[in-house]
């Protein structure tokens, strides 16, 4: 080749190079989701898991001009749980029971689908279902009910690497989305029901080689394990199966755990039962502990504190601060320092009557309620795994919530066989005619009604911990929330209606029945100029965008 | 997968008589089915290389080793249908020493076939593809990696064949090695599209209906279009990838063969 010609070449070469890499989700991408509003590149939204997006084409005054642009319908009749990604233009969503597929955002037209076959020792405990991905680079992340974590190329849906993070047939099993920080992909395992011990691990985003563990129930080596008597703690749960969040400045990841083992009768568990129902601090890059903060002490309800943690910088008492803030199942609405893990605040949002309050440094002062009486709230709880939302704009909490919801509970010796429920209660509800504890039922009838409780949303000032305003539903209300730079509220539930609120107000601005149960979060995104949103409902994801 | 050692010379003589297999008719066998299956060479031969390592120790090479049961002669306890012996090897006997196999669908496939087709075939006449030497040569001579990755390593125009092994029988494999457009998935056919700005953009389709097609682009872009977007769009019927047929000895292409049966997917 001659210089000329070796010029050329080069000058082509140049040319071409930057067409021909492909679009990559940098880590460094990641950390700055919130400013590519056009995408939805974390399970959550982003770090701080708001929910909130900066898009704002759909506003108050034409949100009622929303019309269904197109449906996916998923292979599947299992709960359809998925929060979807978007990555310029393309959209990656999980269907049950471990299968991705790749689809043109503006259309639902399918690009690719992959199909994990999940090992028949899965035993997942509430139903086969998956909540979405994680993404890096050109890899997908998926965790699946059988315990493994797989990396899927984002071009062609095929496997990189397959790792088994767990044993099924213990009873570990995975749901969540994974989280990506920076080089690894972090995940926790469920199996609260099984007498698991839990833990949360990160993965090397290339190879699939575990970098770090944290066990969530301590061993007799670790912190925390005087809050266990003898062996118990060998089947102490704390299981962690939602997505946790991460902040960059302190570079501490946070995660919410579950129910100590067996659920329901802490007699046979006495101690704090550390780190079940608490908010972990970690050290992103080696998983250690910085704090805990145990929200359910010795916990005998159930009351799993798995919610997403979310991330606002907001002032507290005229100082501005790095804040967590925390609906938890346990009928408490709280308010952290995310930096050292202090309590600053904690009210009831729902009808509580198994604590009085909670004390200075955050314990609850518990009023358990006689044999045979109804504890508020019952088991599924004030909220669930449902994902709140936090809007900088609004500076309101909000958060899907059961009210005036109970379970008569009673403890019962459990006996840990590997594999089979390990949860130690015969529980009851008041229903009238209701056939199972927790009140839940299936199918398009709302058989239970005022029985059972009602739904709601619920907007919280998280300085006072004040309602802001209430959206009553009838049926309980089962659905994530996402709110807008516009100031809408988007939300279903379970009666399978789709609705926007005025964030600032809660009045209904715009609904539409979709006919199926909304048990996942809404997400927007935005392709061509166009706003989208979309919710998955019954077993279908519906995407809506303004009228031509 | 190497199940017997053959000298240099051995080799040619198989690579003639494998000629001879593969020129010979698909074996039909009819064994009281409703429609006499068909049973293709290069199944045989993968059948024949698996059941020498996973089979032979309890059956005998030449399958009549367990009492009331000789392949060869078509001798069965309970099968009498394909589906019956895909059946037996995949759930086992239970209270026998025949075990349950997990085999994938290729596996399956080619076991039939040899079990079906003992009574002719012969030993003498396997060609053992040795699938070590076929990934050197699926980067080496037979140019196979500069289009096609397997499990993310590698270029993605055309299909990654990272769990090829599952996907295709022997014979498939065998057939597209020599007549790659002849087997090929249509919805795999590369196409052309002239967007109204007079773009082209040629790539692999991935789904294609009445109003729009997807692709996967040069550049390794998925592209979605609305086909009311383009003003010309056209699906290619000739395929990049070359036949192998005058290309590669018969020996390297069961090498070959033998490696993309290897490929299982990621563990």
């Amino acid at each position: 080749m001659n210089r000329t010609r070796r010029t050329l070449f080069l000058l082509l070469l140049a040319l071409v190079a930057p067409f021909s890499l492909r679009a990559q989700v940098t880590s460094e991408r990641l950390l700055h989701a919130p400013d590519e509003p056009q995408n939805w590149l974390t399970y959550s939204g982003s770090y701080m898991s708001q929910r909130y997006s900066q898009l704002k084409q759909v506003d108050t005054s034409n949100v009622k001009n929303l019309e269904l642009k197109w449906v996916f319908q998923a292979q599947s009749l299992q709960k359809f749980e998925t929060t979807p990604l978007v990555v310029d233009g393309i959209m990656y969503l999980t269907q049950s029971p471990n299968d991705i597929v790749a689809l043109d955002a503006k259309t639902g037209r399918a690009f690719w689908v992959y199909h994990y076959a999940v090992s028949p020792a899965a035993r997942p405990c509430c139903g086969i279902v998956n909540r979405g991905l994680a993404i890096l680079g050109d890899s997908l992340f998926m965790a699946t009910v059988d315990a493994h974590l797989v990396a899927i190329d984002t071009k062609n849906g095929h496997a990189l690497w397959n790792e088994k993070v767990a044993e099924a047939k213990s009873g570990y099993a995975m749901t969540m989305a994974p989280l990506v920080v920076k080089d690894k992909v972090v995940v926790g395992v469920a199996g609260g029901e099984f007498g698991v011990r839990g833990f949360i691990a990160a993965f090397d985003a290339r190879s699939g080689k575990e970098a770090w563990r944290f066990d969530t129930v301590p061993d007799p080596d670790q912190p925390g394990h005087e809050s266990w008597r003898g062996a118990d703690w060998e089947h102490g749960g704390a299981a962690v199966w939602m997505t946790g969040s991460y902040d960059p400045d302190l570079n501490l990841t946070y995660w919410g755990t579950g129910n100590p083992g067996p659920d329901w009768n802490p007699s046979q568990r006495p101690g704090d039962n550390l780190y079940s129902d608490s908010v972990v601090a970690l050290d992103a890059d080696t998983g250690k502990l910085k704090w805990y903060f145990q929200f359910t002490p010795n916990d005998p309800y159930d009351y799993d504190s798995v919610q997403v943690p979310v991330l606002a910088n907001a002032n507290w008492n005229g100082t501005p601060s790095k804040l967590m803030l925390w609906g938890n199942r346990n009928g408490f609405f709280y308010v952290l320092d995310r930096t050292t893990g202090k309590f600053l605040s904690g009210h009831p949002f729902v009808k509580v009557n198994w604590a009085s309050g909670i004390d200075a440094k955050g314990r609850p002062i518990t009023t358990p309620q006689p044999p045979g009486e109804p504890t508020f709230p019952g088991i599924q709880g004030g909220t669930n795994w449902y994902s709140p939302s936090y809007s900088p704009r609004t500076g309101l909490f909000y958060v899907s919530a059961w009210e005036n919801y109970s379970t008569v509970f009673a403890g019962t010796d459990a006996e840990y066989k590997e594999g089979t429920r390990f949860t130690g209660g015969a529980n009851t509800t008041r229903i009238p005619g209701a056939d199972n504890p927790t009140g839940q039922r299936l199918g398009p009838i709302d058989t239970y009604t005022e029985a059972l409780g009602s739904g709601a949303v619920i907007a919280i000032d998280p300085a006072t911990g004040n309602k802001k305003w209430k959206f009553d539903m009838h049926d309980v209300n089962t659905s994530g929330i996402l709110t807008t730079a516009s100031d809408l509220l988007f939300v279903g539930g379970r009666e399978g209606y789709f609705q926007a609120l005025d964030a600032r107000t809660g009045a209904l601005l715009w609904k539409q029945s979709l006919g199926g149960e909304i048990i996942a979060g809404p997400m927007t995104f935005q392709v061509d100029g166009k706003q989208y949103i979309s919710v998955a409902s019954g077993n279908s994801l519906f995407v809506f965008a303004l009228r031509e | 997968m190497k199940v017997r050692s053959f000298s240099p010379n051995t080799y040619l003589i198989c690579a003639i008589a494998l000629a001879a297999l593969i020129l010979r008719a698909p074996a039909a066998h009819a064994q009281g089915q409703d429609r006499a299956p068909q049973y293709f060479p290069a199944d045989i031969q993968y059948g024949a290389q698996i059941f020498a390592s996973q089979c032979a120790t309890c059956h005998g090479a030449n399958g009549d080793l367990i009492a009331g049961v000789n392949f060869r002669a078509g001798q069965f306890k309970r099968v009498v249908t394909d589906n019956d012996l895909r059946a037996t090897i995949t759930n086992g006997v239970p209270g026998t020493a025949m075990q349950p196999f997990a085999f994938g669908a290729s596996e399956l496939t080619g076991l039939v076939a040899y079990l079906r087709n003992m009574n002719t075939f012969s030993a003498q006449g396997l060609l053992v593809g040795d699938a070590a030497r076929g990934k050197t040569l699926f980067g080496s001579t037979g140019n196979c990696a500069s289009c096609h990755a397997v499990n993310g390593k590698g270029p993605l125009l055309a299909p990654d064949l990272g769990d090829i092994g599952l996907l295709r029988t022997a014979d498939v494999l065998h057939r597209t090695l020599l007549d790659p457009a002849g087997t090929m998935l249509p919805v795999n056919r590369m196409v052309r599209a002239v967007t109204r700005d007079g773009k082209v953009v040629t790539g692999r389709r991935l789904n294609e209906d009445t109003y729009t097609v997807q692709l996967i682009d040069e550049q390794e872009h998925l592209r979605s279009f609305a086909k009311s977007d383009l003003t010309e769009y056209t699906v290619l019927k000739t395929t990049t990838m070359p036949s192998y047929k005058d290309k590669l000895s018969a020996q390297e292409l069961a090498d070959i063969e033998a490696y993309l049966l290897s490929l299982k997917g990621v563990k």
